[in-house]
């Protein structure tokens, strides 16, 4: 996958363009309070946050199990509901990176093709979105906390989302970055893989945890909700107390709600903790 | 070779379980990627010079007809044969007529993955011939009677114990334990392979219409020994694998080298231009090229083209994260990893080799690596494309995607079904955050819990916040 050629950021940030949240199928189902965070910074850079109406899907696993049909259906009828925006953001690096395929999937020429090129260019992932083209600068904030960072592929190679999270992490007062050993290695997720190829998944996932573990941090984040549930649903039947949570919500300092997969009222563990299980 | 590949997940599985095997995988992962990415940043122009070597090589796959004559000419112009192969068939008794027309009775042969594929070393057993494989790598793994599991690495799925092993057993010599002896036994065993045999048989890394030569690289002299010794040396190579000029090989040496073992260069650069001529010191009396298609023309103007482009660095395994956890035999045939599940199924069929291409997480790193920038992720979603047309992926799969796909064009439907859905998991799994069990997606919680989800969806709770601020009295 090679990085998306739809992506050009203007030079000058634009003043109070037009953003639809592209809410993606797991936030909107799993864990609203991504939704919400995306809204929060989104607002604080300047846009005009819209969020149209009856939101599904962006259509990849329909398009990574080889459905090209109904791929080509869902994503004609995002084309029109995102048509008229200045810019589409998304709190995924995975739907977004869907978003800049949807041209591979009609005739060059085509207005099909055309409408989804036209959406391709203003298609970012939030935290690529924020740094890139709004060139934002976080509000003072303060989180006395070490985190590590995993690079969710789809972000990593489909549209060079690295810098752009860990630059905003680095606004905030306080929070420490212990980089994890291979945090651009898969998590092991990959859409229905992880339900198609639990054994290979589960060794996968079982890596990454124990370098999420190893690098001492107290949160383990990331920009990809799939990524984020895989791991932090490993790390809790582990009984780790390594918290996992999206990106969006430490930086829109949004944490009320209960980490992924952790029951309310769970404590942040203490820096460094070394739990020494075995993977 | 048996194709295994059909038993692809109990594969997976065995491997997962064997600790030598994960020991083994282990310096794979510690090794390659490391000295690929320090010999990649010594080079500035490395990202200038795989565009110009994929804009090479779709060049010499769309004039392929015209590589391929020329090739021939030259060769014949220099003294030499070139024989074609449609099949493994063809290719197999083509080589084995020319050992007979020697009266060969034992080869030597340089690493070739072409003859695997065409699974020769079999072939000329059945027929009375023996052949010697000589890269120590190939020894060993034919004294053991066993099979590559890496394209340039063929024994990386074995640890120095299975060496001394094999080599005490087979070669009745007290058992050693350092590396250093054993590879001075191989080669003293060796030696008196390569002065007896008859034919040489090695592979091409690459061919040059140019100049009517050959090349391979190796790291150990091998292929040197194997093909200036005997009477006749044969090159089996396919057709894809065209260097048009003597310029774009240094080009295409350049980045295998350091895509593969993060080499600058590899060791031993071997032009073959031909038989001995008049004054040459030493070479082959007779010089044949086997130029294998199985399969391949046909790729040339379909969906699969961009393959035509692989140059066999190994990079996309090296940095598979699939493949670095389960190895290459798991994958059943020839040609493991990204590379192997776009081939593969190519060539034994897709029938069997069904589950190598949905075998990716798509996380894109072989295409990120690939020296000659093939979507490697692309041609294996052409697969499953193929598989979901011909309906001979898995069915419930199918109908689960093809329902689910259906609801995400129905939206209202399907924030019904979802909201239901959410409630449900919701009310199980808030007091813990998560769920142990569920009634369908096994393979997610056989290893994982599912995070439950927060409350109501996010839309659900967007409606009733505009409903609210709407509804206040401003």
């Amino acid at each position: 996958m090679s990085v998306s050629p739809y992506l050009q950021a203007p030079e000058h940030p634009p003043k109070q363009p037009r953003v639809a949240l592209f809410i993606t199928c797991l936030v909107d189902a799993m864990r609203p309070s991504v939704a919400f965070a995306t809204i929060k910074l989104l607002e604080a850079a300047g846009c005009q946050v819209s969020v149209p109406e009856l939101q599904t899907c962006c259509g990849q696993p329909a398009y990574n199990s080889g459905a090209k049909l109904d791929t080509q259906k869902i994503a004609r009828q995002n084309l029109k509901k995102f048509a008229d925006y200045d810019f589409v953001v998304g709190p995924s690096g995975s739907c977004i990176g869907m978003l800049h395929q949807y041209p591979d999937l009609f005739a060059p020429g085509s207005t099909d093709h055309q409408q989804a090129e036209n959406l391709a260019r203003k298609a970012w992932e939030a935290t690529s979105f924020l740094t890139d083209v709004m060139q934002f600068q976080m509000p003072t904030t303060q989180q006395s906390i070490k985190v590590t960072y995993h690079d969710s592929c789809a972000g990593l190679r489909e549209l060079g989302v690295q810098q752009q999270p860990r630059q905003l992490l680095a606004q905030v007062a306080g929070l420490e970055i212990n980089e994890m050993a291979e945090a651009d290695t898969c998590c092991g997720f990959g859409g229905t893989f992880c339900i198609k190829f639990p054994d290979i998944s589960n060794r996968m996932v079982s890596n990454k945890a124990e370098n999420a573990e190893q690098s001492g941090a107290q949160m383990l984040l990331g920009g990809d909700l799939g990524c984020l549930m895989n791991m932090a649903g490993k790390l809790k039947r582990q009984e780790s107390t390594l918290q996992t949570r999206h990106v969006l919500e430490l930086l829109a300092d949004m944490l009320e709600e209960p980490a992924i997969g952790e029951a309310p009222g769970t404590p942040l563990r203490a820096p460094d903790t070394q739990l020494g299980y075995e993977v | 070779m048996q194709i295994n590949s059909p038993q692809f997940k109990d594969n997976a599985r065995i491997a997962l379980a064997d600790a030598n095997l994960q020991k083994a995988l282990g310096n794979l992962k510690a090794g390659f990627p490391g000295k690929r990415a320090a010999a990649v940043s010594r080079l500035p122009e490395f990202e200038q010079l795989r565009d110009q070597a994929q804009d090479i090589k779709n060049h010499a796959i769309e004039n392929l007809d015209f590589y391929l004559e020329t090739f021939e000419s030259k060769v014949q112009e220099n003294g030499g044969h070139v024989h074609w192969a449609s099949s493994n068939d063809d290719a197999c008794q083509t080589i084995l007529d020319i050992c007979r027309s020697v009266g060969a009775r034992t080869v030597t042969k340089g690493k070739s993955m072409v003859t695997e594929e065409i699974g020769l070393n079999e072939f000329l057993q059945q027929h009375s011939i023996e052949p010697i494989e000589t890269d120590l790598g190939e020894y060993i793994l034919q004294l053991r009677n066993d099979h590559p599991s890496h394209i340039i690495a063929p024994a990386i799925h074995l640890n120095l114990p299975d060496v001394s092993e094999v080599f005490a057993e087979k070669h009745g010599t007290p058992r050693k334990d350092d590396p250093e002896a054993l590879m001075q036994e191989a080669r003293d065993v060796l030696r008196d392979h390569f002065v007896a045999a008859d034919v040489g048989i090695t592979g091409a890394n690459f061919y040059v219409p140019e100049t009517g030569s050959t090349i391979i690289v190796t790291n150990e002299g091998n292929g040197d020994l194997t093909q200036t010794l005997p009477k006749v040396h044969i090159v089996v190579t396919s057709i894809e694998k065209c260097a048009p000029t003597l310029e774009d090989l240094s080009l295409f040496l350049r980045l295998l080298a350091r895509s593969a073992t993060g080499q600058e260069c590899t060791v031993y650069n071997t032009l073959s231009s031909g038989p001995r001529q008049p004054g040459d010191q030493d070479g082959p009396e007779q010089f044949h090229v086997v130029l294998v298609d199985n399969g391949r023309s046909d790729m040339v103007g379909d969906d699969l083209q961009d393959m035509l482009r692989c140059i066999r660095c190994s990079a996309c395994m090296n940095h598979c994260p699939v493949y670095s956890q389960i190895g290459g035999h798991a994958y059943g045939w020839v040609y493991p990893g990204p590379m192997g599940s776009v081939l593969t199924p190519k060539m034994i069929g897709i029938h069997d080799a069904g589950h190598l291409p949905n075998a990716s997480t798509f996380c894109g790193k072989c295409e990120s690596v690939c020296p000659v920038r093939i979507p490697l992720p692309k041609l294996m979603r052409h697969w499953r494309e193929t598989q979901h047309q011909q309906q001979t992926s898995p069915a419930t799969g199918r109908i689960a995607i093809a329902g689910w796909a259906w609801l995400a064009r129905h939206p209202r439907l399907y924030h019904w079904g979802s909201s239901i859905a959410v409630k449900a998991m919701h009310l199980l799994g808030h007091k813990k955050g998560r769920l142990s069990s569920l009634p369908i997606g096994r393979g997610w919680t056989l290893w994982r819990d599912l995070p439950a989800p927060q409350s109501a969806s996010f839309q659900q709770q967007w409606a009733n916040k505009k409903h609210k601020s709407k509804g206040t009295p401003s």
